[in-house]
Order: C-alpha cells, then structure tokens, then sequence
C-alpha cells in the first residue's frame, strides 16, 4: 500500500485544523458577542460551504484560485507561483470548506459565556483582546476542541472540493479520498480497501473523543 | 476624590434623570423598587453603559461628557463593581481569581485572610458557597485598589444569615476605605444598616419622601397584622423588602 497519500491527509488535515482555529475564533467571536451590521449575511455565507455541493464550492473556488481569479493572481503576485493544483491551494479550499464546522461550535461555546464575567474582567481593566485571551479562550475549552477534531476529521474526509481545485498530484494533492477513488477506478480493490480501513478507525477515535468532550462539556455546565 | 454624576438615560418605560454625588469617606445606598433604574445608574459610574446626556467626573478627572464626546472605558477607571451574581472566573481557582487584576500580588494573601476565604485559595470557584463567592468577589476588586467601589446588589441572591454577616463585613470595610463607595439594593433595611447617605431612586428619578412613604405603609401594614413595630431592628426586619408597596 501507498502511504504516501494517507500522510499528505494527515499533513493536510493538521495543518488546516491548526490554521482554522487561528482564524475563526475572533470570527466567532464577532458573531456570538458583538452586534453589527449585515451580521446575518455574513453568517449565512459563512455556512454556504455545509449547503453547497463540494464540486460547486469547488468549482468557484478553481475559478478565484486560477490564474484568472482574484485571488490565483493576488497570490501570484507575492510568491510568484500559481494557487491551484498545490498544497497551498488545496489548504486554502479547505480553510473556506471547513470554515463553518470551527465556527458553529465555537460561536455556541461563546455564546455560553456569562456577559457579567466578561464585563467583570473590563472593570478589573482587562482590554477587549486580554479577555479574549484570559477569559473567554480558557471558558471556551470543550468548543474549541470541538472545532478542532470537526475541522480534522472533515479535512481527511474531504474530496469534491480537493479534486476540483488540487486534481490528484503525488505527495503535492493526491490525498488518501482521492487515491481511493482512483484505486477504485483502476479496480485495485485490495489497495483500496486498505486504505478505507486504515481511515476507519482513525475517523471513529476522533468522533468518540468529540462525544466525550461534549459529555463533559454538559456534565461541568 | 469626590465622585460627581449627573446623567439621563431614556429606558424603556421612563427616562432616567439623577444628579447626585458621594464623598470619599461616604458609603451611598441607592435604594428604590426593582426596576427604578438603580443598576443602570452604577453601570454608568463604571463605564459599561452610556448616558444619553450627562457628566460623570471623580477628582477633577471626567469619565463621561456627553457633549464633549468624552468617554472613558471601564479598563481606565480603576474602579470595583461587586455584582448580584458574583461572576468569578471559573477555569482558574480562588487565589487565581483574587489575583487576577491586583495591583500588588502581596496583598491577595492578607485580603483572603481578612475575609477568611485563604483556606479555599487552591479551590475552583464551583466548589465554594454563595457567600464565600461573594465575599471572595469583594477580595477580587479590592486588590485592585479600587478608586471608586461599585456594589449592585451583592447580599439579594444570599440566605439571610450570610447577608447579615457580610453587611458588617461592608460596615467595617467602609470604616477602613477611603474611597466613594457606592451600593444599589433594595432591602431598606439594608440601606438603613449600611448607609451614610440614602438615596431613593423610583422611576429614574430621586424621591426623598419615598423612604418616609415606605415606612408608613410599613407601619400601617404591620398594625393592621398585629405584628410589632420594629423599625430599625435589623435582624428581623431581612425579609420584609421594598418590592411588597
């Protein structure tokens, strides 16, 4: 068995999870505590990756990646090499793909918070980001371990969007969804029936630790 | 260090419009119904509402000029505020809490030891009792060294006997601060056991008869249940509370 790809999904997973984390939760944090205009819209663009079938979100995302798109010549133009069909552009598909599953999680873990405790810590003299950082993250534990293992688990289990915007490179795109599909193609069954087997127990690990995280969540709540 | 305000605050159901203000070595109880504006006045002092129109200025220093644009955050101005629910943080335990925003970490253990919490220090905040979490709030901003002392209600949500003992608690603080300190209850007999100056709040304005009105009704009340007059006998006055007229 080729283990080249299952490690690119491991990679890429870590990598993206990390990532999202970062950057959803002020995000988040903007949605569950602080009023502003277009707050919906926003919000319901932010959830149009769960809505969407992946080759769509796929499609429009090779579209503003490629060469053409905004965002492919934006990118050009600081590295000086093309988005799509590379690690980086398969992590940026990923980033918007998965957005939702870090932030839904960490906006209701958010939201739990008590709005006197955080006023408390701005008497105490705490800025805005210091509570941010003292008060909210660490209240906020069980959700952000939430977002973190949804964000894993759908990165390794990612394939429309991946296809359409990474194809299938060795050891740059071709992830273990994708190598599996293409072991099908190819009627190597025995390769692709490894490969499902080692992803198994991975994805069932990772949603058991997500139960007992939310079990717990409620026990201390 | 004279704390000065003079604010208005349309709310839903009337406008709020008091001027008053408190001395340093003065604790000032503002008293009135539920509902009358009381907790809004001192989210003001501390900066987490805005008046509409007003001033509030300590020692020379404006925290808020309405028509000046000026306004300065909860964070700059040094102040304590004790809320009804004491929110202590819950992820770190009790001298962690203590110490969150002191000034000077040496004086968390002699506040914990005044306030006889220093044998819960290592616990976290879901394991100690009501009054022990209030007493522990009190710490908590006091270690700040606060310039002002805010307390919203801070004995409503206790069992009479912990109330008792911490309202001398507040009795004897006052005698050792000398700073504005200013207290929002409900309870008039609270605000008789605490208080230096009263200050009857009823629908967002200050009605100094109301505390007389309060008594005759009380008075007229407890004749007409046979019960004994016993104005000013805090101990067995607890239960009886301005929300009743």
């Amino acid at each position: 068995m080729d283990w080249q790809p299952l490690f690119l999904s491991l990679k890429l997973a870590a990598v993206s999870t990390f990532l999202l984390i970062i950057l959803a939760a002020p995000l988040a944090y903007a949605l569950a505590l602080t009023r502003f205009a277009g707050k919906a819209f926003l919000e319901a663009l932010i959830n149009l990756p769960m809505a969407l079938p992946p080759t769509v979100l796929g499609f429009y995302l090779l579209v503003i990646m490629g060469p053409k798109g905004f965002l492919g010549r934006f990118w050009e133009t600081i590295t000086g090499s093309p988005l799509v069909f590379t690690f980086q552009g398969i992590i940026m598909a990923l980033l918007i793909y998965c957005l939702p599953f870090a932030i839904q999680p960490m906006k209701a873990a958010f939201e739990k918070i008590d709005r006197s405790m955080l006023e408390s810590a701005y008497v105490l003299g705490l800025s805005p980001l210091a509570t941010f950082l003292r008060v909210i993250i660490p209240n906020s534990v069980s959700g952000l371990a939430a977002a973190a293992i949804l964000v894993f688990i759908h990165s390794i289990g990612a394939f429309g969007v991946l296809l359409m915007v990474g194809g299938s490179i060795p050891g740059e795109t071709k992830v273990v969804s994708i190598a599996i599909y293409e072991a099908v193609e190819s009627l190597a069954y025995r390769e692709a029936g490894l490969m499902c087997l080692v992803l198994l127990p991975i994805s069932y690990s990772f949603l058991l630790l997500l139960n007992l995280i939310t079990r717990r969540s409620r026990a201390w709540n | 260090m004279e704390l000065k305000i003079s604010v208005k605050k349309r709310l839903p159901s009337f406008e709020l419009d008091v001027a008053f203000s408190c001395s340093p070595d003065k604790l000032l109880v503002i008293i009135g119904p539920s509902g009358a504006g009381k907790t809004t006045i001192i989210r003001m002092i501390a900066g987490l509402d805005k008046p509409d129109e007003g001033t509030i200025t300590f020692n020379g220093e404006t925290w808020i000029d309405t028509k000046n644009g000026i306004f300065i955050p909860p964070q700059k101005r040094q102040l304590g505020f004790v809320f009804q629910d004491y929110p202590l943080f819950p992820h770190i335990n009790l001298q962690k809490n203590i110490a969150f925003a002191a000034h000077d970490e040496t004086c968390v253990e002699r506040l914990m030891k005044r306030f006889d919490i220093w044998h819960l220090r290592n616990r976290k905040i879901a394991m100690i009792s009501g009054g022990e979490r209030q007493r522990s709030a009190i710490c908590q901003n006091l270690a700040r060294r606060p310039r002002v002392l805010l307390l919203d209600e801070p004995f409503s949500a206790l069992d009479a006997v912990t109330r008792k003992t911490l309202r001398k608690e507040v009795k004897k603080l006052k005698g050792e601060l000398c700073i504005p300190i200013i207290h929002v209850t409900h309870d008039i007999s609270e605000a008789t056991q605490l208080g230096d100056e009263l200050l009857p709040v009823v629908q967002g304005r200050i009605v100094p008869r109301w505390i007389l009105q309060f008594r005759l009704k009380d008075l007229s009340f407890r004749r007409r249940a046979g019960i004994e007059d016993i104005w000013g006998q805090n101990d067995t006055y607890d239960d009886l509370e301005v929300s009743r007229i």
